[in-house]
């Protein structure tokens, strides 16, 4: 089998098997809006206290939800010894890695556009500034949360508590990437200043972070 | 290598000990902070210290990563334990000295928010190292440690470019150092430099001294097991 075609078969599989079960998609809508309902009560939720404080709230929503499906994306191949059996295979470890990279990404902004809606009419959102720049920066920051994500769940996945390593191994590489999400959607909302320099940032982070988990993931995956 | 160790612990205690007068005694006093300000000449040695030693962990990190060598994967552990160690004495002497002068603990200035960020993403290897166990440890430690390298330009630039847009109330920035403070500033670090290898040194050799223990321990029991 060629790069491409492991890589649709791997991702076919996790979708088909998330689209009967709809565990995590599930999972992350009731967390974030478990989130949305919480964070109202931190703060006076009027248009203009909401649109400076969104930016922040909308992705720290979306970062804890994506750690629910993080986890799961190889936690679910151990059972019968799928990863095992992945190893003993001649498929590159990179079409497995992107593979269930893209699964996540797919998952995590079908969240986000489930939720974005919901946001606006609790929060009453609205930009001021192109509202178009918001695509590109939900593409470019999902990119960056799930890339590192999917490679550092393969890490914790080797760990003792490995639900629990996710999270704090992910957070801290992730704040240049989360800061570039949060001000890019701040600075589109509030209009008063360009998200240019921050999408350039979030298109280098994601350069760079999805260059080096290619490169490391096969030393990761045949780990012993 | 055995007799260089007391000659590299002699010359740190001499050294360190000179430091310590000069930093109190030999140096002028600031002008407008006063004595406040020598917490100084361990504050600047110490996160040097720390950034040298988080760049001994990424080669060590890569190394390891290319030739598999144990050794590479104890250089990287102690750097980063000791690493982590010299930058936490930077976070707790710096409210210390911002307290009197700034008269606050902390501001989310740039120079401050990075060197925390990058304290958290070195916490977090030591987690990883601490939560894993087995053959596969050293290499998941130094795919993160190399990860957690790159990442630490990315945390630099971007804080940077987030505080120099909102001005913080407080930015040390521009003016000169007195020439006789730079050579306090100067003894000081390699006071502590002296310090980082002595205490390297020295948990190189308790690791070194772990695994030939563990190695036995589990070599004894497979004899065991076998009888």
């Amino acid at each position: 089998m060629s790069f491409l075609a492991v890589v649709r078969a791997t991702l076919a599989k996790d979708l088909r098997l998330e689209w009967r079960s709809k565990d995590a998609i599930n999972a992350m809508l009731f967390f974030s809006l478990l989130v949305v309902v919480i964070f109202s009560f931190a703060f006076e939720p009027t248009a203009e206290e909401s649109r400076k404080i969104a930016g922040g709230l909308v992705w720290v929503a979306f970062l804890f939800a994506a750690i629910v499906v993080l986890n799961q994306t190889w936690a679910r191949e151990l059972r019968n010894h799928v990863l095992d059996a992945y190893r003993m295979s001649p498929a590159s470890a990179n079409s497995l890695f992107l593979a269930k990279a893209f699964g996540n990404f797919i998952f995590v902004i079908v969240l986000e556009a489930l939720m974005t809606p919901l946001f606006i009419a609790f929060y009453r959102l609205g930009a001021i500034g192109p509202a178009w720049e918001l695509l590109p920066i939900a593409t470019l920051g999902t990119w960056a949360l799930v890339v590192n994500g999917t490679f550092f769940a393969a890490i914790s996945l080797r760990t003792r508590s490995r639900e629990v390593m996710l999270p704090l191994l992910l957070f801290p590489i992730s704040v240049p990437a989360l800061l570039g999400m949060v001000n890019a959607t701040t600075a589109v909302l509030t209009g008063e200043e360009s998200a240019r320099f921050w999408i350039t940032l979030l298109v280098a982070y994601d350069v760079v972070f999805t260059i080096a988990c290619l490169l490391l993931f096969e030393t990761i995956l045949e780990a012993e | 290598m055995k007799r260089g160790f007391p000659i590299l612990a002699i010359v740190t205690a001499v050294l360190l000990s000179f430091a310590l007068y000069e930093a109190l005694i030999g140096a002028p006093t600031e002008r407008s902070m006063g004595d406040v300000q020598r917490i100084f000449y361990y504050h600047v040695p110490s996160a040097w210290t720390a950034f040298l030693l988080f760049f001994v962990n990424f080669g060590a990190s890569i190394a390891y990563l290319v030739k598999r060598r144990p050794a590479a994967d104890i250089v990287a552990l102690t750097s980063a334990e000791v690493g982590v160690v010299f930058l936490t004495v930077n976070l707790v002497t710096g409210p210390i000295w911002a307290r009197p002068v700034w008269g606050i603990w902390w501001t989310w200035d740039w120079r401050l928010t990075s060197t925390l960020v990058m304290w958290l993403i070195y916490v977090s290897y030591l987690l990883l190292r601490r939560f894993s166990s087995g053959g596969q440890a050293p290499l998941l430690a130094a795919a993160l440690g190399v990860l957690g390298a790159l990442c630490v330009p990315f945390v630099y630039f971007s804080i940077w470019f987030f505080r120099t847009q909102h001005p913080s109330p407080v930015i040390g920035g521009g003016g000169s150092l007195d020439p006789r403070m730079a050579h306090v500033l100067l003894i000081n670090w390699a006071a502590f430099l002296c310090l980082a290898w002595l205490v390297c040194w020295t948990r190189y050799q308790l690791e070194v001294a772990k695994r030939q223990v563990e190695e036995a321990q589990s070599l004894e029991s497979l004899l065991e097991g076998s009888r």
